[in-house]
């Protein structure tokens, strides 16, 4: 935990931990990762190689679940066509927040090999749903789609969860201090 | 029975309904008229000797540049039993292209019947369910005939890559990290 505040580190007894509240949901976010169970195409070959014993991405807290409701994580695995991008979208919507995308291999990055002449195919899944990591690749490695799944933890990582209500410290700069002199 | 028996065989039964051949080919085929094509498939699986019980494929061609302008359906055949193989092909214009079924003999037919319509626009009279089966329902045209021409949007997705889409390709911006803003509670849906 990088960004755990350094003032008050191990300042206390053996057991007693001290960190933000951003921190601590943080971490339980990009650690438990859910990605529905959801493959298009060739990709999905390497995504389910991902996920079996011998690069295991349940080291990294994935649990392939099998309704968008339990997700966390959609892998955009394949080729979206213009009949499935309607599909992808709703099933994108029904995932609870916060919901992730990682678009994996060039069909979903930006149509792929049917740029061009592919009547039928979305040119890229980010034109329906909204993206957080692109993996390149056709279809990319399970090392790639691995390190795609890192990317993502570290932007989780740096996410903000709580915030102040009402104007932030920063514009208050200046302003009278006096609870009298507030309405 | 090779090709040229089995030839013979159909032009002994149905003479001036085989219009023509070609058999010192791979894949040695006849042309039927359209109209004897159900009669000739429900032959070409009842006769002993042929038995073709497997129509592998159903497919279908455009051939806008021919003179006149046609489309043709292609069966290609399989006999199990017999070991052979052959084709038969049927022409239909290009304009309200039209053959009977051949889901009677086949019922594998049903389903190649319907991603010819699908994608070709012929009609197979007769058959029991003739609906699209691959593209939406919702689908207009027929992509695979020559004359296709993409539409500019389906259902509000672009079907043609935009000029816009090809600079965010070609500027590497779908490589890695996309533009992250997480913005609680909602970011997804506001503004959807």
């Amino acid at each position: 935990m990088s960004q755990t505040s350094g003032l008050l580190q191990n300042r206390f007894d053996d057991g007693v931990v001290v960190t933000t509240a951003d921190q601590v949901i943080n971490w339980a976010r990009k650690s438990s990762l859910w990605p529905m169970t959801f493959g298009l195409a060739c990709c999905a070959i390497e995504m389910m190689a991902t996920g079996g014993t011998r690069y295991d991405w349940d080291r990294f807290g994935l649990i392939p679940r099998g309704t968008p409701r339990q997700s966390d994580l959609m892998i955009v695995a394949g080729t979206v066509t213009l009949k499935m991008a309607t599909r992808v979208k709703r099933l994108y919507e029904q995932m609870p927040e916060p919901k992730y995308v990682i678009s994996m291999g060039s069909c979903a990055n930006n149509g792929g090999p049917y740029w061009r002449y592919g009547y039928h195919v979305l040119k890229g899944v980010d034109e329906v749903i909204p993206v957080d990591v692109y993996v390149p690749g056709c279809p990319p490695r399970p090392e790639a789609l691995l390190y795609g799944i890192m990317k993502l933890q570290e932007r989780i990582q740096e996410d903000r969860v709580l915030r102040k209500k009402g104007p932030s410290l920063g514009s208050l700069a200046g302003a009278s201090m006096d609870p009298g002199a507030a309405k | 029975m090779d090709a040229k028996a089995i030839h013979e065989r159909l032009r002994a039964r149905f003479s001036e309904k085989i219009t023509g051949a070609s058999l010192d080919v791979v894949t040695p085929w006849a042309v039927v008229a359209t109209d004897a094509i159900a009669e000739v498939a429900a032959f070409c699986k009842a006769d002993p000797d042929l038995s073709f019980d497997n129509l592998m494929c159903l497919s279908a061609v455009d051939y806008p540049k021919e003179d006149p302008p046609r489309m043709e359906v292609v069966y290609h055949l399989l006999s199990y039993a017999r070991h052979h193989t052959f084709a038969l092909k049927v022409h239909v214009p290009r304009e309200q292209p039209s053959v009977p079924t051949v889901e009677r003999v086949w019922g594998v037919a049903n389903w190649h019947e319907r991603e010819a319509f699908d994608l070709f626009g012929i009609v197979f009279t007769g058959h029991s369910d003739l609906r699209r089966i691959l593209l939406p329902d919702d689908w207009e045209g027929h992509p695979l005939r020559r004359d296709w021409q993409d539409p500019d949007l389906y259902n509000g997705m672009h079907v043609k890559p935009t000029p816009q889409m090809a600079d965010r390709a070609m500027a590497g911006e779908k490589i890695g990290v996309g533009p992250f803003d997480f913005t609680p509670p909602n970011r997804h849906t506001e503004g959807a």
